[in-house]
């Protein structure tokens, strides 16, 4: 059960990912019967894909640019296991070890930060990531009937993808807690863009638009690239040129500005700010 | 000279007519005062020319002209306290840092809004994050840092383009860097994306986050005021109380106060979602009602009455129709029994369940849980479970008081809030809804979900 890390451990050989095979995931245990004799999903040691990547030039200077980012190399961590999966549509044990050579560490010591952290993902994402809020509001407000029918449409699992991943077209579901969008709910986004207020039907036409290859503008955010594109800005590499088309597209929303707007039809301002003020002084030194 | 905020060029006359600003009254709508979101409407917001045109990068050099301790009695005096759920004193975190040693200290903004109902902190990085850089800069230049991290929810990308440009924009005008408007401050500010965790919006697991960890809560004491990221001094403190910072250096403390009670002073972003007519983003004094938000926002959606409120996101005890008076701001919230947490007002009307809300509230708790502590990793899978029973029909009597036991057991005796957060949607419902859960076992309401056709993979 335990990862085999003995004293002395060299962090860039290969490692013996060969785990026994997680078992199926089930169905959600039925309320009231006991789990006896069935898979529990909580007790498990995971198991990152070995897909042989060998990451190239250009990924390596990447690393360093973030390593050189922080004061101590290890903050870098999180950004590099974005990096990965901008290679990989997901953290696999390639990634697992590039990590680890690049900052000293072991490869166990990564696969214990990359397997807390819901976005890294161990199977290879699709084309598209579509996250479904099913938290309290936005289900409230349909968010659970979209993304039930968007399951049975794609008619895969929770984080299975439809298609071949990585593939044009390939969409991989996922249900989300809170996205940070309640005044637009119910919420879909497609790799982290905000579809905001969607029904069944819109969602249903967004994710055939996306199967079809085509990819609809989201409501508030920029151009939606791929998966892989968008992990890559999230490690934080970004080109000027990109990045200044990106963020000239418009993200105010009529939820965002809503009490702006009404605040400007009743002539409500704030109260207005002195011309000068006495700054308070520097407080005595304690003895 | 004058800088209005909310309009620029307002006369004395209109300052007279303006001030003071108490919260609104009784049941008129909210009297709304936009600072923080002052330039939200305005075409390129996020463009570092919108931001110096309406007077951004004023606030920097003022700061930068005085002793860094007169900063922190500013803070103080202004009575600010923290946005991010909280309350805490600001100037007043700030001060428990050490004296200077010579060695580093460190400014963390925590952008890891995950709390839900709370949809403030994005919108405001996408629209105005040239307000943030700025609080960014004055707050290291206060407390002697010159490294500051913005961490900032991973799934939140397109505010972190957009911060990533300010960041840049700024630089390129020499107001981050090293010897800054030839004042001889130096600072770098980061822009770091999480990965999908919301115990990392915990102080404590942020920094464990930033540094490379799993995002699990730290033993406190030492508070990071002592031993934070790198085990130095640090301040965390939320992108709102940040932003706050600018403005109050621009028009002082007793403008500050000008807005908002006594205790908790200021303008705060009050975020509407559910079952209202106009959801959105609505800046008013603290101390304002819902009962007045409400009517800015055009009442309850469909004419639907209210039946339960978050006043601060769903680790808030729930209110109902009789808190609607209750004056949003952390005294008076807190002496009604509940949270202030970070305004984000999630409004459910009659139609639903509230045993169904507090279930799927309970499902993202246990998904959210670090593990790292035995009452909440293990309690709210229990509890989750009991709930699932409930909600599909096949509880039992004794279901509800070993909800109300473990929920009692839960709270107070975790490792950070999270447990305490997951607890409460239970006791507070109970408090004022408990018949619901006993008409689901006993039969005389109908399942909320059939068992078998349990949505989410939680």
């Amino acid at each position: 059960m335990n990862s085999p890390a003995p004293t002395g451990w060299d962090a860039t050989e290969p490692i013996e990912l060969d785990v026994p095979q997680q078992a199926p995931p089930q169905a959600e245990p039925i309320p009231g019967e006991p789990l006896q004799g069935k898979h529990n999903p909580r007790i498990s040691t995971p198991k990152f894909l070995r897909l042989g990547t060998v990451y190239d030039e250009l990924t390596r200077q990447r690393a360093a640019q973030l390593i050189a980012k922080y004061p101590q190399s290890r903050s870098a961590l999180l950004p590099l296991l974005h990096l990965v999966q901008s290679v990989d549509g997901c953290v696999s044990a390639d990634g697992i070890e590039f990590c680890a050579e690049q900052l000293g560490l072991t490869a166990a010591e990564v696969e214990a930060v990359a397997t807390f952290y819901t976005m890294y993902k161990r199977t290879p994402c699709g084309e598209h990531l579509v996250s479904v809020c099913t938290n309290t509001l936005c289900a409230a407000l349909g968010g659970d009937a979209i993304y039930t029918s968007l399951r049975a449409k794609l008619g895969v699992a929770d984080q299975e993808t439809a298609g071949t991943p990585g593939e044009p077209g390939s969409v991989t579901i996922e249900s989300a807690e809170c996205l940070a969008a309640c005044d637009h709910a119910p919420v879909v986004t497609v790799n982290y863009e905000f579809y905001d207020r969607q029904t069944v039907e819109s969602a249903a036409e967004l994710v055939d638009e996306l199967q079809a290859g085509r990819r609809p503008a989201p409501t508030r955010g920029a151009a939606l690239s791929s998966f892989k594109q968008t992990e890559l800005e999230l490690a934080g590499i970004f080109t000027g040129e990109q990045l200044s088309a990106e963020v000239a597209v418009p993200t105010a929303s009529e939820q965002t500005l809503r009490g702006n707007t009404y605040a400007g039809e009743h002539a409500q301002v704030a109260p207005a700010m002195p011309d000068s003020y006495q700054m308070p002084d520097k407080p005595e030194p304690k003895s | 000279m004058s800088t209005p905020a909310g309009q620029a060029g307002a006369s004395g006359e209109d300052r007279a007519a303006q001030q003071p600003r108490p919260p609104s009254t009784g049941d008129q709508p909210a009297v709304l005062s936009p600072v923080l979101t002052r330039r939200w409407s305005a075409p390129r917001s996020w463009d570092i020319d919108t931001y110096r045109r309406l007077d951004g990068y004023t606030a920097l050099p003022k700061a930068l002209a005085v002793d860094p301790a007169q900063i922190t009695e500013l803070v103080k005096a202004s009575g600010l306290r923290g946005r991010g759920g909280a309350g805490f004193p600001t100037g007043m975190k700030w001060s428990f840092l050490p004296p200077p040693d010579g060695k580093p200290r460190y400014l963390v903004v925590n952008a890891d809004e995950g709390e839900p109902g709370t949809c403030k902190d994005i919108p405001f990085m996408m629209a105005d994050p040239h307000l943030l850089i700025e609080g960014c800069l004055i707050t290291c230049y206060a407390i002697g840092s010159s490294f500051c991290a913005i961490y900032v929810r991973g799934e939140a990308v397109q505010a972190i383009r957009r911060l990533t440009n300010a960041v840049e924009q700024a630089r390129a005008a020499g107001l981050i860097g090293k010897n800054i408007q030839g004042s001889g401050f130096d600072c770098d500010i980061v822009v770091h994306a999480g990965a999908g965790a919301y115990i990392c919006g915990e102080e404590t697991a942020l920094l464990d986050s930033l540094e490379g960890l799993r995002g699990q809560p730290r033993l406190k004491p030492p508070f990071p005021a002592v031993a934070g990221l790198y085990a130095r001094p640090t301040v965390v403190n939320n992108v709102e109380t940040i932003a706050s910072v600018p403005d109050i250096v621009s028009g002082g403390s007793d403008w500050f106060r000008s807005m908002g009670t006594e205790k908790s002073p200021g303008p705060k972003i009050y975020s509407l979602s559910g079952h209202v007519e106009r959801p959105g983003q609505y800046e008013a004094p603290m101390g304002t009602t819902l009962r007045q938000l409400l009517a800015a926002a055009g009442g309850m959606k469909d004419g639907i009455p209210l039946k339960f409120f978050t006043p601060g996101g769903s680790s808030t005890p729930i209110f109902t129709p009789e808190h609607l008076d209750v004056p949003l701001d952390f005294d008076n919230v807190a002496a009604a029994g509940s949270m202030l947490g970070t305004t984000a007002l999630m409004i459910f009307n009659e139609t639903v369940s509230v045993p169904w809300a507090v279930w799927k509230w309970l499902e993202f708790y246990k998904h959210e849980s670090c593990g790292k502590c035995t009452p909440c990793r293990e309690g709210t899978g229990w509890l989750t479970q009991i709930l699932r029973r409930v909600v599909s029909g096949a509880g039992v009597p004794a279901d509800l008081d070993v909800l109300a036991d473990a929920a009692e057991n839960i709270q107070g005796r975790s490792f950070c809030a999270l447990g305490d957060a997951a607890a409460t949607p239970i006791l507070s419902s109970f408090k004022y809804f408990r018949s619901e859960f006993e008409d689901l076992i006993s039969g005389r309401a109908a399942p909320v979900i059939d068992a078998r056709e349990l949505v989410g993979a939680h």
